[in-house]
């Protein structure tokens, strides 16, 4: 990408690099041409990063306290919290690490559908995070039965009886999942391994992400192609790295804000009542970033198409590159779609708040007419919307409407000196 | 030569590697099995499979809720009432038509599994519209025979294989 004619100054430096390119790698990402106009939209990808290494590191050292066994692990979390040394901080950190996790990749998927990042010949950059997305969700989902509290039990088998809606082998999946006849300790076991695995296999994952990003270059937000290295862009040393560095700070604010400030606030005060088999909370709710889903779910009357509605929510995501038929990436160029996307993102949002409400009457409507919209949004109003639109002119470059005012006067100007100076 | 250019034979070579591929696939199989086999419920869980339950202190219109394989079981004995409401039912209304009569062999006692058949929830006796059971997850309503009236649960809650040892003893199982 950058200078493959690299050389370390030292001699050591030199005789390693021959034998493990290590400085090679490490000059790129230096050196790396990033656009010179991304905004703070874009620092999400280095605070995810960091909410990654987060919880990596506190959940390995939440680990050396923690028992996984049915009668165990509730006390046990109760020892980490009042026994263990700054116990209380690691757990919170952890709990509220993975919702800080969510709210950063959800601004971060956000980012890619207004600015057009998925799209030509950024697919799999966006599939790998599809996958990293959903890895995130089964990780988080299995944390939450670590702690054997009434939601975590009771969440358990709610999203493991998602299974038994499979024609003809459902039962006996479900039978496999919990080890059982119904969640118990076989199954907290498990989910205690996999929630252990899953954090590397997205660590795996992030640097395929970051490798297939490092192809193309990053998108900007006028979303169009420039040349590399150029004009437009700044080597991501130290020019991202200090904005990166800077939202992170800011990020990291609103993080301890929840860690110490109110630590339980985003969780369930039914999970510090021990797993019980025999009583079902009154109201069962997941996680707030699951609520869109959950909303998703419920909206269809029936078992096995419920499920099958909310497993495309997401997948239709990874179909997303396809979908939308327009060539022009960013929305800052294509005014119809702005709307839609505006629409679309309350859309999510009536839809996380439907999910935390009880499934009848007014809140059932407006789940389903929200469900039947966000279908409609990729289905319908993409596709139909890339042939329609009548999209605004393009800048040449990131430069060019910087120096010569707004990016359409600067086209049209232009237009107006070449048609001149035919004449 | 020139009819073996055009048609690609099959040689030796090609049933080699055919064969090393099946012989391979099936080794592969017979390793991987155990690592998923592993997961299915082990011989302790299955040991724990019946349960005996004495019931003679129960009064009619009192039920009891009983553990058996880690899964709720409802032991309800009902009222006249409760039995009239659930063997009068047209069984065309039912969303899973089943006769209350196959359910509750002795009418006065209803066991059943405690789950709801939506997501696998225990609902509370003695609530809903029909006056039978009434999920709070996602609002399941059961008539006074477990069946499923109203509601996203797809059929009626299941009846274990249980007996009467005696007057006064279920064995669940």
């Amino acid at each position: 990408m950058s200078n493959h004619e690299y050389t370390p100054s030292s001699k050591f430096g030199k005789w390693f690099n021959d034998r493990l390119p290590l400085l090679t790698l490490a000059n790129h990402l230096t050196d790396y041409p990033t656009p010179k106009n991304l905004n703070y939209w874009w620092t999400f990808g280095g605070i995810l990063t960091f909410c990654l290494i987060t919880q990596i590191v506190t959940g390995l050292v939440l680990a050396m306290h923690y028992i996984a066994h049915a009668d165990m692990a509730f006390s046990s979390v109760e020892h980490i919290m009042r026994d263990v040394n700054y116990g209380w901080l690691l757990r919170y950190v952890h709990a509220n690490g993975a919702s800080m996790f969510f709210l950063a990749v959800y601004i971060h998927i956000f980012r890619s559908l207004f600015y057009g990042s998925y799209k030509s010949p950024r697919e799999i950059i966006w599939i790998l995070g599809i996958i990293i997305y959903l890895l995130m969700m089964a990780a988080a989902f299995m944390g939450y039965v670590l702690p054997w509290g009434q939601m975590s039990f009771w969440g358990a088998t709610v999203i493991t009886n998602l299974f038994s809606a499979i024609p003809l082998v459902g039962e006996s999946i479900t039978t496999w999942l919990w080890g059982g006849y119904s969640v118990d300790n076989p199954t907290l076991t498990r989910f205690f391994t996999l929630h252990y695995l899953i954090p590397f296999l997205i660590l795996g994952l992030v640097v395929l992400h970051i490798w297939a990003l490092h192809v193309p270059g990053n998108n900007n937000p006028v979303g169009i192609d420039i040349k590399k290295p150029s004009k437009d862009t700044v080597p991501f040393h130290p020019y991202i790295v200090i904005k990166d560095a800077f939202a992170l700070l800011m990020f990291c604010i609103v993080f301890a804000l929840f860690v110490f400030y109110q630590p339980n606030i985003l969780g369930h005060a039914d999970n510090y009542i021990e797993a019980d088999p025999l009583v079902t909370p009154a109201h069962i709710v997941p996680e707030w970033y699951l609520l869109p889903f959950y909303a998703i779910l419920r909206s269809v009357p029936d078992k096995l198409m419920g499920v099958v509605a909310m497993l495309s929510a997401i997948l239709i995501l990874a179909a997303l590159p396809w979908l939308d038929t327009s060539k022009v990436r960013s929305a800052v160029f294509r005014p119809l779609f702005r709307q839609f996307y505006w629409i679309l993102v309350a859309d999510v949002l009536i839809l996380g708040y439907v999910g935390a409400m009880p499934a009848e009457g007014l809140y059932l409507l407006i789940a389903r007419v929200a469900t039947a919209y966000y279908f409609a949004h990729f289905l319908i109003i993409l596709p139909v919307l890339g042939w329609k639109e009548k999209t605004t002119p393009l800048p040449l470059s990131i430069t060019e409407p910087v120096l010569g005012g707004s990016p359409n006067f600067a086209t049209a100007r232009i237009d107006e000196k070449i048609q001149k100076t035919i004449k | 030569m020139s009819d073996q250019k055009d048609e690609k034979k099959t040689n030796r070579r090609d049933f080699l590697f055919t064969a090393t591929a099946a012989a391979g696939a099936v080794g592969v199989g017979a390793a991987v099995w155990p690592l998923v086999d592993q997961m299915n419920p082990d011989a302790s869980v299955k040991a724990l499979a019946s349960t005996e339950v004495d019931v003679s202190s129960m009064q009619p219109g009192q039920s009891l809720t009983v553990l058996w394989r880690g899964k709720p079981v409802f032991i309800k004995r009902r009222t006249e009432d409760e039995i009239k409401k659930a063997r009068t039912v047209d069984i065309n209304d039912l969303k899973h038509p089943e006769k209350d009569e196959d359910r509750a062999k002795n009418p006065e006692w209803l066991v059943m599994l405690g789950i709801c058949t939506h997501l696998g929830c225990v609902p509370l006796t003695d609530k809903g519209d029909y006056d039978g059971w009434f999920c709070p997850c996602h609002g399941s309503h059961y008539d006074t025979s477990g069946r499923i009236r109203k509601g996203p649960a797809p059929t009626n809650m299941e009846i274990p294989k249980y007996e009467f040892v005696n007057t006064n003893t279920i064995k669940i199982g």
